[in-house]
C-alpha cells in the first residue's frame, strides 16, 4: 500500500453510492461521533466553569460565563505550562532534526552503495523494529545513566533520535524513486558522495521529510513514558509530564485540570485541521512499515 | 555487456527501480555482477571512482552515527537486560550475584506477579472490539457519503491526542457524578457504583478508553486499504449480480487481509505493553496493574533491576514469538526491504 494508492482512490470509488436504508448508517456515524466528542466537549465546558459551578452543577451543565479564561491562566502559570511548552519545543527541534538527518543518511548509504556487510546492516535495522522500546527501558536507563544524561533534555533527544527505525524505512522507500542517473550526472561534474547527498538527494526527499516530521512531531509531543522516566526535575517538564503533575496540587480542581488538558490538546487540533491529508498518509505509512 | 559505458548499466538499474521491490533486488544483483566483470579491461581506462578505496569507506561514513545510535540504544540494552536478568542486581550497588533462573521462576510462580497477564486479557478483548468497530466504519465510509471527511476526521482525531490529556478527560468521564453518570442519568439510569472502584469494572473502563483512543488508527489503515481497491472490481461484481455482502466477502475482505493481520499483531503486542492510560488514571491501583507498570515499579521503585529485567525479557520473547507466528501465517513481502 503506497501513498499514491491512498490519494488516487477517492476518484475511482467516486461512483459508488450507499444503498437505500442508509438512515441507520448515518445514525451509527452520529452515535460514534457523540462517543468521541462528548468526553472532550464536557472537559472543554468544565474548563470554562468556576470552581463553584463545577462543585454544584452536573457535568453536562453549561458554564455561566463562556469567556471565563481564569482556569487557563491558573493552569498556564501554576502548572508551569510555558516552561513545559519550551522544553517540548527544544526536544522536538533537536530530535526531529536528528531523525531526519540520520534517517536520510542511512537510507542513502544503504540504497546507493554496494558494500560488504550491507545485508548485516539492514538486518540490524530490521530486527530492531521488533524490539519494543517499552521493554528495554530497564537497561536503557543504565546506558543513559552511564553517559551521565539522566535528568537532562539530551536523554529523550538521544533516545528519540537513536531508536526511530520507522523513519529509516520511510526514507528508504522514497529514495528508491529518485533516479540514480541524477547521482551519476553530478558525479561526472565532480561532485563527491557527500555533495550528492546534500545537494541532490536531500532536497528531493522533501515529501518523505514532511511525513517523518509530522509523525515524529506528533508522537514526540505526545510521549509521556520517556520524559517521565528520564527527566524528574520540575523545571524539565514536557507538556505530558507537566500535565501529569496537575494530579497532585490541583487535586479535585477539575476546572484547572480540564483547562490544562485543553491547552495540551489545542495545538494538536490546529495541526490536524491544517495538515489532515498529510497526517492520514503519514500514519498509515508509519504503521504498516 | 562488458563494453557498455559507465552510465548505461545505471540507466538499466534506474528503470528497474521504478518497478517493484523484487525487480530492484535483481538489478542490484546484476549491477554488482557488471562491476566485477568490468574491472579487467575498464580499470586501465580511467581509475573508476567505483573501484577506489574511498568508495568502499563512503557508506560507512554515512552509517557511522546511525549505527552507533542503533547499537547503543537498542542492542546494548537488550544484551545487558538479558545479563541483568540472571542476577539479583538492585540497579545501584557495584556488586551483584548470579542467581541463575531464579528471577524467571519467580515471575511464573508468584501469583501477584503473574496476575498482570490476566489484565492483558481485558485489553486483548478490547482490541477485538476495536478492530471490529474500525472495520465497520471503514467499510461504511468507503462509500460516497455526505460529510465523509468530517466523520473520518472525528473518528481519527482521538489517536492524535496526548495520552495524559486523554487520561484526565476520562478520569472526569468516569468519576462520580462525572460525564458518564450524567449521561446515564439523562436516560433515567442511575449508576451508583464507582466505575473505577472494583477491579473488573476498572479494567473494563480502562480498556474502553483504549478502544476510544486507538480505533482511529485501525480505521484509517482499513479505509486506506479499501480505497486502494479499483472501482471497476465492484462494477464487474455488480454486473455479475453480487450483493453488498458478497462484495464485502469476496472483494473487500481479501484485499484488507494483510492490514487486518498487522492490526491483530499490533493489538496483541499492544495489549501486553499497555502503560500510559492505566498508569495515569489509576496508577495501577485496584487490580489494574499491567505488565509494563509492574516492570517499571520493580525497577525504579523497588530497585529490583534483576527481576524487572527478567520480566522485560519475558515480554520481549512473547512479542518476538507473536511476530514470528504472524510472519509465518501471513507471508508479507513488504518486509523484504533489502
Amino acid at each position: 500500500m503506497t501513498s499514491r494508492d491512498l490519494t488516487a482512490a477517492p476518484q475511482r470509488t467516486g461512483t459508488r453510492r450507499l444503498p437505500i436504508g442508509s438512515v441507520l448508517t448515518y445514525l451509527s456515524l452520529i452515535a460514534a461521533s457523540m462517543v468521541v466528542l462528548l468526553p472532550l466537549a464536557v472537559v472543554f465546558l468544565t474548563s470554562l466553569k468556576t470552581s463553584e459551578e463545577v462543585g454544584e452543577g452536573s457535568a453536562l451543565s453549561l458554564p455561566g460565563n463562556w469567556f471565563n479564561l481564569d482556569n487557563y491562566v491558573t493552569a498556564f502559570n501554576d502548572g508551569k505550562m510555558l516552561m513545559a511548552f519550551g522544553n517540548t519545543a527544544f526536544i522536538l527541534v533537536f530530535s526531529i532534526g536528528g531523525t531526519v538527518v540520520i534517517g536520510s543518511m542511512t537510507a542513502y548509504a544503504v540504497d546507493r552503495f554496494d558494500f560488504r556487510g550491507k545485508k548485516v546492516v539492514m538486518a540490524g535495522f530490521l530486527i530492531a523494529t521488533l524490539v519494543p522500546s517499552v521493554t528495554t527501558q530497564v537497561a536503557t536507563f543504565q546506558v543513559i545513566n552511564g553517559f551521565g544524561l539522566i535528568d537532562t533534555r539530551w536523554a529523550p533527544i538521544l533516545l528519540y533520535m537513536g531508536t526511530d527505525i520507522v523513519s529509516v524505512y520511510i526514507f528508504l522507500q522514497f529514495i528508491r524513486g529518485i533516479p540514480v542517473s541524477l547521482d551519476e550526472a553530478a558525479r561526472l561534474d565532480g561532485a563527491n558522495a557527500f555533495t550528492i547527498y546534500r545537494k541532490i538527494i536531500f532536497p528531493l526527499l522533501k515529501p518523505a521529510i514532511a511525513t517523518v516530521v509530522i509523525i515524529k512531531g506528533i508522537t514526540t509531543y505526545n510521549d509521556f513514558y520517556i520524559p517521565f522516566l528520564y527527566m524528574h526535575s520540575e523545571d524539565l517538564g514536557t507538556i505530558s509530564t507537566a500535565l501529569f503533575r496537575f494530579k497532585g496540587p490541583f487535586g479535585a480542581h477539575w476546572e484547572a485540570i480540564s483547562a490544562g488538558a485543553i491547552l495540551v490538546i489545542l495545538p494538536t487540533l490546529v495541526i490536524f485541521l491544517l495538515l489532515q491529508r498529510w497526517i492520514y498518509n503519514g500514519f498509515s505509512q508509519g504503521a504498516t512499515k | 555487456m562488458t563494453q557498455t559505458t559507465d552510465t548505461a548499466p545505471e540507466g538499466a538499474a534506474m528503470t528497474g527501480r521504478s518497478s517493484k521491490d523484487k525487480a530492484k533486488a535483481d538489478t542490484g544483483g546484476s549491477r554488482r555482477h557488471l562491476v566485477k566483470r568490468r574491472r579487467g579491461p575498464a580499470a586501465g581506462r580511467t581509475r573508476s571512482w567505483r573501484d577506489s578505496p574511498l568508495r568502499r569507506i563512503t557508506p560507512w561514513l554515512f552509517l557511522a552515527v546511525p549505527l552507533a545510535l542503533l547499537i547503543t540504544f537498542t542492542y546494548v540494552p537488550v544484551a545487558s537486560m538479558i545479563s541483568y536478568s540472571f542476577t539479583d542486581w538492585d540497579g545501584v550497588s557495584p556488586d551483584r550475584e548470579n542467581v541463575g533462573f531464579d528471577n524467571y521462576v519467580q515471575i511464573f510462580t508468584r501469583p501477584e506477579l503473574l496476575r498482570v497477564f490476566f489484565v492483558s486479557g481485558y485489553y486483548l478483548a478490547a482490541s477485538v472490539v476495536q478492530i471490529v468497530v474500525a472495520l465497520y466504519f471503514a467499510v461504511i465510509l468507503s462509500f460516497n457519503l455526505r460529510f465523509r471527511n468530517f466523520f473520518k476526521g472525528i473518528l481519527f482525531f482521538p489517536y492524535l491526542i496526548n495520552g495524559v490529556a486523554i487520561g484526565f478527560v476520562f478520569l472526569y468521564f468516569f468519576q462520580d457524578g462525572g460525564t458518564l453518570d450524567s449521561v446515564l442519568d439523562w436516560f433515567g439510569v442511575t449508576a451508583d457504583h464507582p466505575w473505577l472502584g472494583d477491579p473488573t469494572s476498572a479494567n473494563i473502563s480502562l480498556a474502553g478508553v483504549s478502544v476510544w483512543r486507538f480505533t482511529g488508527l485501525n480505521f484509517v489503515l482499513f479505509l486506506g486499504a479499501i480505497q486502494s481497491i479499483p472501482g471497476e472490481l465492484y462494477e464487474a461484481a455488480e454486473l455479475d449480480g453480487a450483493g453488498k455482502w458478497q462484495q464485502f466477502r469476496h472483494i473487500i475482505a481479501p484485499s484488507i487481509k494483510p492490514v487486518i493481520s498487522l492490526s491483530a499483531i499490533l493489538a496483541i503486542s499492544g495489549s501486553l505493553s499497555v502503560f500510559e492510560i492505566p498508569y495515569i488514571m489509576t496508577g495501577g491501583a485496584t487490580g489494574t496493574q499491567t505488565f509494563v507498570i509492574q516492570t517499571i515499579k520493580l525497577a525504579f521503585q523497588f530497585n529490583k533491576t534483576g527481576l524487572a529485567s527478567a520480566a522485560a525479557v519475558v515480554l520481549l520473547l512473547i512479542i518476538l514469538l507473536i511476530t514470528w507466528i504472524q510472519r509465518r501465517l501471513v507471508p508479507d513481502d513488504k518486509v523484504d526491504l533489502v
